[in-house]
């Protein structure tokens, strides 16, 4: 049978598995770090997904790598001018609309996604899906990606609101470490960002460090 | 696509295919099967109770995916062969013999048919087996996942079984598997159906939707 590559159409894509989850207190934001070309050839072992757009406020890219780079650089430039304006950080609910209007704008022409999360002064921890379209969307926790079909029920089973910190970030490194597994565009090692009112911790999590299940 | 007008609804020229979840886990002393029971065609859900879970034999039960037709076909054909075999040895047949006499349809007209059959039962020689027979391969496994909903709980699966359950952990593995992937997967859905085989014989169950898991935002 005849192979159309993917990445003859669309160009490097971040075949990538992301998210996102509240718990008391913060958010904790997640993605793997492969780059793959068409899903035969890794270009990237240690890709950053997880962007920080201001002091906390992250988000993860999925979809074509190019287009997601492009959108949050433009969506870091506006968030910082509308800080500095508004005299104040910004609410995440405004990073999150940056990126959906650059999204649902140029929807011809893009074809990223994006998962936000932060927290602020106003509602505390947050989670905002961008999709594909340009719709926006707040959840507790959320997952995006082409890894993210293997982990819905795994999320679904095993997420609860108001978790403690240890226990989110726990969830968080067992959901991507679940889906690097059964997703071949999935890999590398997990990057994680825990955000709270006090600050930003980063997670890295290798490959060999990874929780390991049955089969493995 | 194109459509003529007149043509009527999409859904009575669609494929009839039970897009599905289908499960299948081994315990000591035994087998559980389960799937759901949404049979679509195109958009529309034409049959909301169909049981996928079908006797191969008295111990031997198989669970159908992909096309409801293929499946469906396979399944009989292999009923009728383990039947004649079974007498022409004298003894119930063995889970393996009824898996191979599915793997051997499968792969033989791989190219015409689409439709994934898991095999599971119970035998006096070798007790509970779980048998997956995707494209004409054999292989024996603790448990096996199918379908289309089956994507949606790879996750699940992966952390949520354990060596050595017994019969009612079995049994609940399967339920909230199949639960998830219904909640998830637009061509699973309906109530969840599951046998229970050992050296007793197969026991069959109805469970209804109100009586499995919710989730946190349920």
């Amino acid at each position: 049978m005849e192979k159309v590559c993917d990445a003859q159409i669309k160009g490097v894509s971040t075949g990538t598995t992301i998210l996102a989850a509240t718990f008391d207190g913060g958010v904790v934001i997640g993605s793997d770090s492969r780059a793959s070309i068409g899903g035969e050839y890794v270009s990237s072992k240690t890709i950053n997904k997880v962007i920080q757009v201001h002091d906390r406020v992250f988000c993860c890219m999925s979809g074509s790598l190019a287009d997601a780079q492009a959108v949050t650089k433009a969506a870091k430039f506006h968030l910082a001018l509308h800080s500095v304006q508004m005299e104040t950080p910004p609410l995440v609910i405004a990073a999150a609309t940056i990126l959906k209007d650059l999204c649902y704008r140029n929807k011809e022409e893009l074809q990223a996604g994006f998962i936000t999360a932060g927290w602020d002064q106003k509602r505390g921890a947050q989670v905002y899906v961008v999709s594909l379209g340009g719709m926006l969307v707040s959840q507790p926790v959320t997952i995006g990606g082409s890894g993210s079909t293997y982990i819905y029920g795994y999320v679904d089973a095993k997420y609860k609101p108001d978790m403690s910190r240890e226990e989110c970030l726990q969830f968080a490194i067992n959901a991507l470490a679940l889906a690097m597994g059964r997703d071949n565009v999935s890999g590398g090692v997990a990057n994680l960002a825990v955000i709270t009112e006090s600050g930003v911790e980063h997670v890295v999590v290798p490959g060999n460090k990874l929780p390991t299940f049955h089969d493995d | 696509g194109s459509n003529m007008e007149g043509t009527g609804p999409e859904w009575l020229s669609a494929e009839v295919k039970t897009g599905t979840t289908i499960i299948a886990i081994e315990f000591d002393g035994g087998v559980v099967l389960g799937s759901d029971s949404r049979v679509s065609a195109g958009d529309a859900v034409v049959n909301r109770v169909m049981n996928k879970l079908s006797p191969l034999h008295d111990r031997i039960f198989c669970a159908l995916s992909g096309s409801a037709a293929d499946a469906q076909t396979i399944a009989e054909m292999v009923n009728y062969q383990l039947d004649v075999h079974s007498v022409e040895i004298d003894a119930d047949p063995k889970v393996r013999s009824a898996a191979t006499l599915v793997r051997n349809i499968s792969y033989r007209y791989k190219e015409e048919l689409s439709a994934h059959l898991i095999v599971a039962g119970w035998d006096r020689h070798e007790g509970g087996q779980v048998y997956a027979t995707l494209n004409g391969l054999l292989t024996r496994q603790p448990f096996a996942i199918g379908g289309s909903g089956s994507f949606y709980v790879y996750g699940f699966v992966d952390a949520e079984y354990r060596k050595g359950m017994n019969k009612e952990e079995s049994q609940k593995f399967v339920l909230n598997t199949l639960s998830l992937a219904m909640s998830r997967d637009g061509s699973s859905g309906g109530v969840a159906y599951m046998v229970t085989i050992d050296e007793q014989g197969a026991e069959e169950k109805v469970i209804l939707g109100n009586d499995l898991m919710t989730f946190f935002d349920q």
